[in-house]
């Protein structure tokens, strides 16, 4: 073992089957991804049935590439850890009922992960110098969590979003204005050439709570200006319209985050999640950030999108804490953070 | 020969462990629960049982479908997983010919029918020839109403001695059956009439000495169906080509 512990960790909420190796919660010995997106761009989004078809079709072909990659066998590692929620439940299940038997067979421990801790975890990855108390903000396709990691797997949630994630709007508005899916990377592309400023979108509030977010009523502004300019059969510019949208998101992001570091008097701060992999995202935060004196964290895109790499390095903190999975583990669609 | 036998195509949920012609044990549960939360745990408690280590065994077999599609692919992702740690290959047992495997040697023609919703069941045509299992017809998805048709148009020669009906989609279509059919037939008993993993792995045997084996990597369930989301792009598309 010489001091290091190894964990395999595999992924599989969405429409990614990922597999990875995992040195002690930091080194990335393997991560693999096969990523289905082009099984559903037809259908304008990701569909279940299909995701846990191709899951269940690639999952072995993807766990050996990363134990093969990493230089290891099974019998090398010390323990399996896998995502169990949240997610698609056909597609959780498909990585769960793998983990499990692999470290039933192979003799290992077992650590269910929660996927959005995997997000806020893929930070560890690059930033050794990270460590809790930190702000977390975790903005993805299926999720929008700002929360404070208080110690090592240990989390308060200060606010979500009341409807639809943030990656969801983006996919929403790409469709609207015919840019298909996956509408995040196709947005940020075109935005580069339209003007942030031309159009005023909404930047909602939430009642209940001033982290809280809401990105349903932007949507419905910004479908509501393509029906009425079509209506009037007047051209709009679709890049001033999808630079304005995305400054719209990229504003109540930045806001909510600069106003809890504040509040909480919380210096470092540290984003995840696929939409974090969005340029105006990053650009944003690091001016907002360095604005008001903060540190911001931000991992490389490519473990920014759904991985596996960042399931193992949030397993090797639990593991460390003695977390265990029995064989009766299941998956857990609607799974919260810091709940097991 | 060792090995684990896994069905988790319907309600059923079944383990079994088997040395040649010898079944050590089988867990077979028929009741509401999530097969993700059973099938190992039961599978665990029957390998302790037996002192079974895993690394002795020869081959997975599994009910490789039709069925449930969740529960197919619970049951083979957890085939896949311990064929991977332990490098063994899978034995695929078609449901259906699996579950008519129940019934070794019976008299007559086997027919399980297995509940697949929007009124069809999934269905094939069985009987033993020789002491062996021999297919009349491939497992497919068929209305009730077309699987009677074709019960009662059959070769009297192969409904003479019966039609044995097995599976769940008995307790659902046995009034309309004994309603149509023309035909002799009756019903499998409790302890043979739905997924046995002792029998999926019986059968497995004699495919792995056929040389059925399949490296596990390769193994996917077989859905018989497409997804929902196939079905309507692909009748869209028909409809657009028409118009």
């Amino acid at each position: 073992m010489n001091g290091h512990i190894d964990i395999l960790a595999i992924e599989s909420s969405c429409d990614e089957t990922a597999a990875a190796v995992i040195r002690s919660g930091q080194e990335v010995l393997s991560n693999k991804i096969y990523t289905q997106i082009k099984f559903h761009t037809v259908y304008g989004g990701v569909v279940p049935e299909l995701a846990s078809r191709k899951h269940v079709e690639k999952i072995n072909y993807v766990v050996k590439a990363a134990l093969e990659e990493a230089g290891m066998t099974l019998s090398d590692v010390d323990a399996i850890a896998v995502t169990y929620g949240p997610g698609l439940v056909g597609a959780l299940l498909v990585g769960v009922a793998e983990a499990k038997a692999l470290a039933w067979a192979a003799r290992k421990p077992l650590i269910g992960v929660n996927h959005i801790e995997g997000h806020i975890s893929a930070n560890y990855i690059e930033h050794p110098e990270l460590k809790p108390p930190y702000l977390g903000l975790i903005v993805s396709g299926g999720h929008t969590h700002l929360i404070i990691v208080k110690d090592w797997a240990e989390f308060e949630i200060l606010g979500r979003t009341v409807d639809d994630a943030a990656g969801e709007a983006f996919d929403k508005v790409a469709r609207a204005i015919g840019l298909g899916y996956p509408g995040g990377p196709k947005i940020d592309k075109l935005a580069k050439e339209g003007n942030p400023n031309a159009i005023s979108f909404p930047r909602a509030s939430v009642n209940g709570s001033e982290y809280n977010f809401s990105f349903s009523g932007l949507k419905s502004a910004v479908l509501n200006y393509i029906n009425h300019a079509d209506m009037m059969h007047q051209d709009f510019s679709r890049a001033d319209l999808a630079a304005s949208f995305q400054k719209a998101v990229v504003d109540v992001l930045c806001q909510h985050t600069v106003n809890a570091a504040k509040a909480y008097g919380i210096k470092e701060v540290a984003m995840a999640g696929g939409v974090s992999a969005n340029s105006a995202l990053r650009a944003g935060m690091e001016k907002a950030c360095q604005e008001h004196g903060l540190n911001l964290y931000v991992p490389s895109p490519i473990f920014c999108t759904d991985n596996a790499a960042m399931i193992g390095v949030a397993a090797y903190h639990e593991y460390v804490k003695g977390i265990r999975s029995g064989w009766d583990l299941n998956a857990n669609p609607g799974l919260k953070l810091g709940e097991r | 020969m060792n090995l684990i036998a896994l069905d988790s195509s319907g309600l059923v949920a079944s383990a079994a462990i088997l040395e040649d012609d010898n079944l050590k044990a089988e867990y077979t549960v028929n009741y509401k629960k999530t097969h993700s939360q059973t099938l190992l745990p039961m599978l665990d408690e029957i390998s302790k049982m037996v002192e079974l280590d895993p690394a002795s065994i020869d081959f997975v077999a599994i009910a490789a479908g039709p069925g449930s599609f969740t529960g197919l692919r619970i049951g083979s992702a957890t085939a896949k997983g311990i064929c991977l740690a332990l490098d063994k290959p899978i034995v695929e047992v078609p449901t259906l010919a699996g579950l008519a495997y129940n019934l070794f040697d019976a008299r007559g023609l086997i027919c399980p029918i297995m509940d697949a919703r929007r009124k069809q069941v999934y269905n094939g045509l069985y009987r033993f020839v020789d002491h062996k299992l021999v297919t009349v017809t491939d497992q497919r998805p068929i209305a009730v109403a077309d699987l009677v048709e074709e019960l009662n148009q059959l070769d009297p020669g192969l409904t003479k001695d019966g039609v044995t009906f097995l599976g769940d989609g008995v307790p659902v279509y046995r009034d309309l059956l004994d309603a149509l059919l023309k035909v002799p037939h009756t019903y499998a008993p409790a302890h043979a009439n739905k997924q046995r993993a002792a029998s999926v792995g019986a059968l497995a045997e004699v495919l792995f000495a056929e040389g059925k084996a399949i490296p596990a990597d390769r193994h996917v369930p077989i859905y018989l169906r497409k997804s929902q989301a196939e079905r309507e792009r692909e009748a869209k598309l028909h409809a657009d080509q028409k118009s």
